[in-house]
């Protein structure tokens, strides 16, 4: 095979992989479009009141373009996403891309730590759990899995802060960081563990991490369950296979053989669990950052959603999808330059 | 009729059946008897069946005036012989609620599944049989709609039609088809060069006519198994749009907008929030147990 060949298999992945990118992109801001401009009865009356004249009226409705035929509005419509502009948000008054932005960071730092308890811990179990097939590890693995699938996340968050924030009172409540702390540390990456840390306040550091443990680690169980139960299903079919076999009988330890040979093979599939579970983090973030008063884009949209502030709510709507798309995007190019066989031509 | 249970089990069971019906309902037998055998799909089962039976016998097991009437000064009360899990903030009875409830939930999950299943089948089919372009084009839709967050697409949604039952019903339904068209894309296409859709093609029948008969019926399975394990993440999300205050309105005694009102007395009178969000999890449960012993025996089974 040349050089030249085995380089342009990739890309002509990569290629494919970008136009249907950003045909997605395309269809999400489809219907964010459709949403915002066709489905209110009337955009114009949103703005100006039903109480404006005719000249006021027919001044906005010609602003706003209106007039023009839809796929038209839709292009300029698509111009100005692309360009990050949202439009301004009714309730806080600042272009929705700022408040995206500000807001951001708080949802980030709680879907990381979430995303890493649900990693560390679904993983192994996962694979203990293959390896215990058919018997009560694997039945208990199952069940606590099951349940966490079916754990409504504003219920479970709200037991959890009845149980320890107000009767056990292990952890702090609602909020990133008591109201004392407020602006002790000066933002610099927008997380606050990392901030304070940065600013070498040890006190507001840990005061953030107890408001952090509860959620994170109600939202690290769901992902766990997730995660657990893709990475057992993996592993059987690996386990399955004769090369197990053959290097157990090389002589191989079995823990060995499980989690460097089989593990290592199923590699590859876990990134885009992994990916799938942090999107849907991000997602769920408007049921958990509701129930935790968190100041993230969960909180945002909701808020902004009962202020009927639909710039601000299809602003959040175009960057979750995005994140979620970029996602999708990244597990496929790490599984194309991990695995050689999803690179079309294997040696 | 006494020794019938015998004979039918042995009718059943029979290893050479003399019709097409007995082969049927002995191959549902069979998969009855290993389903029976898997403890967690009963119970699941069980769980289900009750709601269900619940949901149609509301109105015997509960007075609906204890639903919707305020009764101000039994607000709040604690669990007592006349309320069973106590009052809610108005002075409602909230077992008689919760039971109600059960309504809406099976309401909302019935409603889904009539959009989401033809949506499915009416693009996965086509996808399967016909391939080339029909499928590229067909998949790529079905890919952008995979891509979509649910919960925040209902979000937008509901900012744009307005909260209530039924826009909570077309959000998730928008955003729930897609992995059945590709299930039913998937199940087509290792039937679609099957001797006995030669046969019908030979006979004249039409496209529709093979897609509708032949290959609809056989998708169904792995279908109503796949919906089952949906219908726990459908009822989540219903509950969740209901918690945000975007699902059903008050009065209504949805479970997650009942959590949501009780959250303001959560820490004095912890039984208004957590007993409707109880309900909730154990419905989802259910549906989750269920629709895994359903896929063991199907597995099982190929």
């Amino acid at each position: 095979m040349t050089v030249a060949r085995r380089i342009a298999a990739p890309l002509r992945k990569i290629g494919s992989l970008l136009v249907s990118v950003g045909l997605t992109f395309l269809g999400l801001t489809c219907v964010t479009f459709v949403i915002g401009r066709v489905i209110p009865i009337d955009p114009v009356l949103a703005i100006v009141g039903d109480k404006a004249s005719n000249e006021t009226y027919e001044r906005v409705r010609l602003q706003l373009g209106l007039d023009q035929p839809l796929l038209e509005q839709y292009w300029h419509y698509l111009v100005k996403v692309v360009h990050g502009e949202f439009g301004t948000s009714v309730m806080t008054a600042h272009p929705v891309l700022d408040d995206l932005l500000s807001v951001f960071p708080a949802t980030l730092e709680l879907a990381t730590l979430s995303l890493v308890i649900g990693v560390v811990g679904g993983i192994p179990l996962g694979v203990y759990a293959a390896v215990n097939r058919g018997r009560w590890q694997d039945q208990l693995i199952r069940f606590m899995s099951l349940l966490g699938y079916s754990m409504p996340v504003f219920w479970l968050g709200l037991i959890g802060l009845l149980l320890f924030y107000a009767k056990l009172g292990w952890v702090a409540g609602p909020g990133r960081v008591d109201v004392g702390f407020d602006d002790m540390v000066p933002a610099v990456t927008g997380l606050m563990t990392i901030d304070s840390l940065l600013a070498g306040e040890d006190e507001v550091f840990w005061n953030v991490l107890s408001h952090l443990v509860l959620p994170s680690s109600i939202l690290g169980y769901l992902s766990l369950a997730y995660v657990a139960r893709m990475t057992r299903s993996f592993m059987l079919s690996q386990l399955k296979q004769e090369y197990i076999l053959a290097t157990l009988a090389k002589g191989l330890s079995p823990f060995r053989v499980v989690w460097i040979h089989a593990l290592g093979n199923v590699w590859v599939q876990l990134v885009t669990v992994i990916a799938l579970t942090f999107g849907s983090l991000l997602e769920g973030a408007v049921l958990t950052e509701t129930v935790f008063a968190w100041p993230g884009l969960g909180l945002y949209l909701k808020n902004s959603l009962f202020a009927a502030d639909l710039n601000a709510v299809l602003g959040g709507t175009v960057l979750v999808g995005v994140v979620y798309i970029v996602l999708n995007m990244l597990s496929d190019v790490v599984y194309t330059l991990v695995d050689p066989r999803a690179r079309g031509q294997g040696t | 009729m006494t020794a019938a249970p015998q004979t039918w089990r042995a009718w059943l069971l029979h290893p050479a059946p003399a019709s097409r019906r007995q082969a049927q309902l002995g191959g549902w037998f069979r998969a009855w008897l290993a389903f029976r055998r898997n403890s967690l799909a009963m119970t699941g089962l069980v769980i289900v069946a009750l709601l269900v039976l619940i949901a149609i016998f509301a109105p015997v097991l509960a007075d609906r005036n204890l639903a919707v009437q305020q009764v101000l000064e039994d607000r709040l009360q604690a669990a007592s012989a006349l309320h069973w899990f106590g009052t809610d903030e108005l002075g409602r009875d909230i077992l008689t609620r919760m039971i109600f409830g059960a309504r809406i939930t099976l309401v909302i999950v019935f409603l889904v599944s009539a959009i989401v299943v033809p949506i499915g089948l009416a693009i996965g089919l086509p996808a399967g049989y016909f391939g080339g372009w029909v499928d590229a084009v067909l998949m790529r839709i079905t890919d952008i709609f995979l891509a979509f967050p649910r919960l925040v697409l209902a979000l937008a949604f509901a900012a744009a039609l307005g909260p209530g039952i039924e826009n909570a019903v077309i959000a998730i339904a928008l955003t729930a088809w897609p992995p059945y068209a590709r299930l039913a894309r998937a199940e087509t296409m290792t039937r679609r060069n099957a001797e006995f859709i030669q046969a019908a093609k030979l006979l004249g029948a039409s496209e529709f006519r093979i897609l509708a008969t032949q290959i609809l019926p056989l998708c169904l399975p792995s279908v109503i198994i796949r919906l089952t394990l949906d219908m726990a993440g459908i009822i989540l999300t219903a509950a969740g749009l209901g918690f945000l205050g975007l699902g059903a309105q008050p009065p209504a005694a949805e479970w997650g907008a009942m959590v949501s009102s009780g959250r303001q007395v959560l820490l004095d009178q912890w039984w208004v929030a957590t007993l409707p969000g109880l309900a909730i999890f154990v419905t989802s449960l259910g549906f989750n147990l269920l629709g895994d012993g359903l896929r063991d025996v199907s597995d099982s089974r190929s």
